[in-house]
């Protein structure tokens, strides 16, 4: 067994966070400055934490992942970090040249107390910044939240340094992205095109981290959301977040900076949440839903329809991102499976009275927790005491899976022994299509490759 | 290593390349990068801070001290003292493989385990939470060690781990000891390699003296079973009739760190990482120690001559020589096919404190040429040889690290060798506690350059276009979009074991299978690669 030490037993913990189900801000958030075409993440911190990241981002979307670091050293962590991020500033325009270089803090800088906006402005002061250029930042203090809590905190930052209200308000609807592939930004800007609507989408990862292989080097890709577009958020007549936990904070600093007023719903993981997301694009845009989307819709119905026997009745553990799992939890509702056991290592209410709304009525045994202890170990200690017949996450889950005999869907961050889910998304209704067969699959394999000899189907 | 070297003339790049820095980082770059002269080993600038702002490949001093050097040992509850991220990313992704005896035995590795630090143990301090940590981790895991390690923010609040150690020791029973290795110290991984060392030998190494049985007691430094490295050792030793009582740390025990003292020799692998080691178990218990490899086949078998020469037994070095011929007949049959592949083919390798250079070993046995090199986080002996110890100077970020005081012990000091058989050993030209570094082995007018910025990288990539280039995950992808393959030497690719004979033969499959990999010839589109010739039909 591999996690020979896990059993049914229960055990109180104060303290003690074993196999998480989460990891610290600032790898979000440098996975949103991503999303910002030509820039360059920075690191305000030791060279782990960057490397750190890097590594955790590249293994996941087998894409380069560029970020530079403030590189910091036992002196700059007595002294201040200001010297440091001065000369950083200076080096990546002068060798990388970005268009925006964007800085999160981490937890020894956060500690530390360097302040962020002096330094930059310092920066400035000393002609490091060229014109047209920018430095922008966020504060990611590692002990504080997740990197759902970074990511969300990145997105914030767009909206602060560069959202502007202009006296000409647009006919456009902002879409801001919470935590997802490069493969949902592109489904829900193809849905947003096939509804005729115009949108501004930020921070945008497909055509970054979903790149061709040319034989050429490509420091900054053509995607990401460019720095006009996020000026113009400002004068959009409406914002849609898209996840609470990683797109609330800026839908309110954006109304709260340009008066742009917005609706905050999930991401569009299923049946329900895409009908929501159409709905609200729909109303907001006022444009009607085309019948095209219509029929991906009805399409959907009809495979789980087709199949509604395998899903009935399944019980499901999972763990990840809350804005990932609320809408999962109640894809999996739709489809009559019993989503029993639930953790997020982010904390936050809303996620705890999402759970309780989606599951009282069909799943009242299920259990869920988040924030700190709410992890894995906690996770499989549930499993051992009654077991499930999926396991719905990322690579972690695959040492569960093995050990107790159950398929694994992996979804989630970070994905580090699969490809692909850079190119086919989860979200929408082709995403939710895509879902309901991997889910379909991996029961009905699971069935083919345990069942009795006797008991094996040529037809399911 | 083999005579297959060709002169190469690649100044040009570095002209090339500090072209684009500001003066003053041009200036401190141009001294980390070097033209190979192996008659005249030139200087090279190595362990200094990374320039901020520099996309470099280096990790922290927690990486070096958690990751790699305590990382591997399975039977510890390894517990990370700071916010989650740390102990998160250092969670398995090393490729480790460790191999319990029984399904009883413990193994903790596939476990992370965090004090998960929140604002208030930032404001109030973390120790009350670490000891509760180690309290429940010792309710749950009954575990019979235990080590904390200190993330960036610990050191600056100045939560004392080694007091929290010190009382868990005595309130649990059990090994508790910890380590200050905040990221920020040093310049790379290499300063928490120094620290994990040190905490090695003071509160594992010589703690049990058990007998061990076996004439021939070996223990293997600076091997982190990647891929399996390990168990391709363990395997050698075993066919060999030799015991192996501790590998540093590749599928190892506490026990195995405990009853290390026991052994003969010492052979370091990974120079780099584990040195220190070596030396303060010679000073302390009197075993010698030298450098060795067992990255490629020639490599190997070099180091098994020389184990049998230490121990001068005929059966021994029959048994060895026996085996060698054994081994060698399969490396043979495999060389054979697949030398034609890749004879001529150009490589890189930028990784790492040894593997830069152990596996130009691998490449030159495939009769591949190693274009350019070096490390990520090595020091001037790694380039140059130890003989430039005593010139190096010892700048703040390194004074920072602890040198232990080492002094023999007044009861288990035994010299495994008399004074005058050390001396016939130099006579035979036999190297204990030495090593020449990389920088002889390779060819005139390779490139050698330390700590690789990305911006150097994708010149060397433009203007030489390897056939392989040899680094890690953040550099895998940028290197494949520009059309080359890349071999991760951290990681293996999810391949390996490399180490030893069956490791060699699955690194020329793994380098054939990448000259022979189809798609990199499918990069350009027909209609991209065709000229476009506008002509019309004549009747």
């Amino acid at each position: 067994m591999l996690l020979r030490h896990t059993t049914a037993e229960d055990h109180e913990r104060k303290a003690l966070t074993v196999n998480p189900a989460k990891t610290c801000q600032p790898v979000g958030a440098m996975y949103a400055a991503l999303g910002v075409h030509g820039c360059l993440p920075h690191s305000h911190g030791s060279q782990g934490c960057c490397s750190y990241h890097r590594s955790a981002l590249t293994r996941h979307f087998k894409e380069p992942v560029m970020a530079s670091t403030s590189s910091f050293t036992e002196g700059s962590s007595v002294f201040g970090g200001l010297s440091n991020l001065v000369q950083a500033i200076d080096v990546i325009f002068k060798v990388y040249n970005p268009e925006v270089i964007a800085i999160h803090t981490t937890c020894l800088s956060e500690t530390i107390g360097d302040d962020i906006v002096q330094i930059i402005g310092k920066a400035k002061e000393d002609g490091h910044v060229p014109d047209g250029k920018y430095v922008i930042h966020c504060n990611t203090p590692s002990y504080v939240g997740t990197h759902i809590t970074g990511y969300s905190n990145m997105v914030s930052g767009l909206i602060r340094y560069f959202s502007t209200a202009t006296p000409k308000k647009k006919n456009a609807i902002n879409l801001i992205a919470g935590w997802m592939e490069p493969s949902d930004m592109r489904e829900i800007k193809r849905l947003a095109k096939e509804m005729e609507t115009r949108t501004i989408l930020f921070p945008d990862m497909s055509d970054v981290l979903d790149t061709p292989l040319t034989g050429k080097t490509v420091m900054f890709p053509k995607g990401g959301t460019t720095i006009p577009e996020l000026i113009a958020t400002g004068d959009s007549k409406f914002t849609i977040g898209l996840g609470n936990y990683s797109t609330e904070d800026a839908c309110v600093k954006l109304e709260n900076k340009c008066k742009v007023k917005y609706e905050s719903i999930e991401i569009p993981i299923g049946l329900k949440a895409t009908d929501r997301f159409i709905q609200a694009l729909s109303r907001h845009a006022n444009v009607p839903v085309p019948d095209s989307i219509t029929e991906e819709r009805g399409r959907l119905i009809d495979l789980i329809a087709d199949n509604s026997k395998y899903f009935y009745g399944k019980r499901v553990a999972l763990w990840g991102d809350p804005d990932t799992l609320i809408p999962l939890v109640e894809f999996l509702v739709t489809l009559d499976m019993k989503p029993v056991y639930i953790v997020t290592g982010t904390p936050g209410k809303h996620f705890d009275e999402s759970m309780t709304e989606i599951l009282k009525d069909k799943v009242p045994e299920a259990k869920f927790m988040s924030g700190e202890r709410a992890d894995m170990f906690q996770l499989h200690t549930w499993i051992k005491q009654q077991g499930v017949d999926l396991l719905i996450g990322n690579t972690y889950g695959k040492y569960i899976a093995r050990d107790e005999n159950i398929p694994l869907i992996r979804l989630g961050f970070p994905i580090v022994d699969r490809a692909g889910f850079n190119f086919f998304p989860h979200v929408g209704y082709v995403g939710a299509t895509n879902l309901a067969i991997k889910i379909l699959h991996a029961i009905l394999e699971h069935q083919d490759a345990t069942c009795l000899e006797e008991k094996v189907e040529l037809q399911m | 290593m083999s005579t297959n070297k060709v002169n190469i003339d690649m100044s040009a790049w570095k002209e090339e390349v500090t072209k684009s820095y500001p003066t003053k980082v041009a200036k401190k770059r141009a001294k980390s990068i070097v033209v190979s002269d192996p008659d005249s080993i030139p200087q090279i600038q190595s362990n200094v801070r990374t320039i901020p702002g520099i996309i470099t490949q280096r990790g922290c001093t927690y990486a070096g001290c958690k990751g790699v050097v305590l990382g591997p040992t399975r039977d510890i509850i390894n517990i990370t003292h700071g916010p989650i991220g740390c102990g998160f990313y250092s969670w398995l992704t090393r490729r480790n493989q460790t191999k319990p005896v029984s399904p009883e035995d413990p193994n903790y590795m596939m476990y992370c385990f965090s004090s998960d630090m929140q604002d208030s143990n930032i404001v109030f301090g973390g120790e009350q939470k670490l000891a509760q940590a180690a309290r429940e981790a010792f309710e749950i895991f009954k575990p019979k060690a235990m080590a904390f390690f200190s993330t960036c923010p610990v050191g600056l609040i100045g939560d004392d781990v080694h007091r929290v150690a010190r009382q868990m020791k005595e309130e649990l029973g059990i090994n508790v000891f910890a380590f200050s290795c905040e990221g920020y110290k040093g310049v790379s991984q290499s300063a928490g390699h120094h620290i994990a060392n040190n905490g090695l030998y003071t509160h594992l190494i010589g703690n049990q003296d058990k007998e061990i049985e076996g004439k021939f007691k070996v223990n293997v430094l600076g091997e982190y079973n990647i891929g399996g490295d390990a168990f391709e050792i363990e395997r050698i030793f075993d066919e060999c009739g030799m015991t192996l009582v501790a590998t540093f740390s590749g599928n190892s025990t506490i026990d195995q760190f405990e009853t290390a003292h026991m052994a003969d020799l010492s052979v370091v692998m990974c120079h780099r990482s584990i040195n220190y080691v070596a030396e303060m178990m010679e000073t302390k218990f009197g075993i010698p120690w030298f450098k060795g490899n067992f990255i490629g086949a020639e490599a190997t078998a070099k180091t098994l001559r020389k184990i049998a020469q230490y121990f001068g037994d005929k059966e021994l070095t029959d048994r060895i020589e026996k085996f060698i011929a054994k081994e060698m007949l399969k490396i043979k049959a495999v060389i054979d096919v697949i030398h034609p592949q890749t004879e001529g083919k150009t490589a890189m390798l930028f990784v790492g404190g040894s593997r830069a250079h152990h596996y130009q070993e691998l490449f030159d046995e495939l009769g591949m040429t190693t274009l350019a090199g070096g490390y990520e986080f090595g020091h001037r002996d790694d380039y140059e040889g130890r003989r430039v110890i005593p010139t190096i100077q010892i700048d703040a970020d390194s004074r920072n690290i602890q040198e232990l005081k080492v002094t023999q012990d007044e009861t288990r000091y035994r010299p495994r060798k008399t004074e005058a058989e050390l001396e016939s050993f130099k006579e035979e030209g036999f190297e204990f506690n030495d090593y020449n570094g990389m920088m002889a082995d390779m060819a005139k007018g390779a490139l050698v350059i330390d700590d690789l910025s990305h911006h150097e990288m994708e010149k060397l990539i433009e203007m030489y276009h390897p056939d392989v280039f040899c680094a890690g995950i953040k550099e895998k992808f940028c290197v494949q979009k520009m059309g080359v393959p890349l071999k991760q030497l951290h990681n293996y690719d999810v391949g390996g074991p490399y180490a030893g004979f069956e490791g060699a033969i699955n690194f020329y499959e793994d380098i054939s299978m990448i000259v022979n990999t189809t798609i990199w010839k499918e990069i350009k589109a027909p209609w991209e690669a065709e000229d476009v010739i506008v002509a019309e039909y004549a009747y």
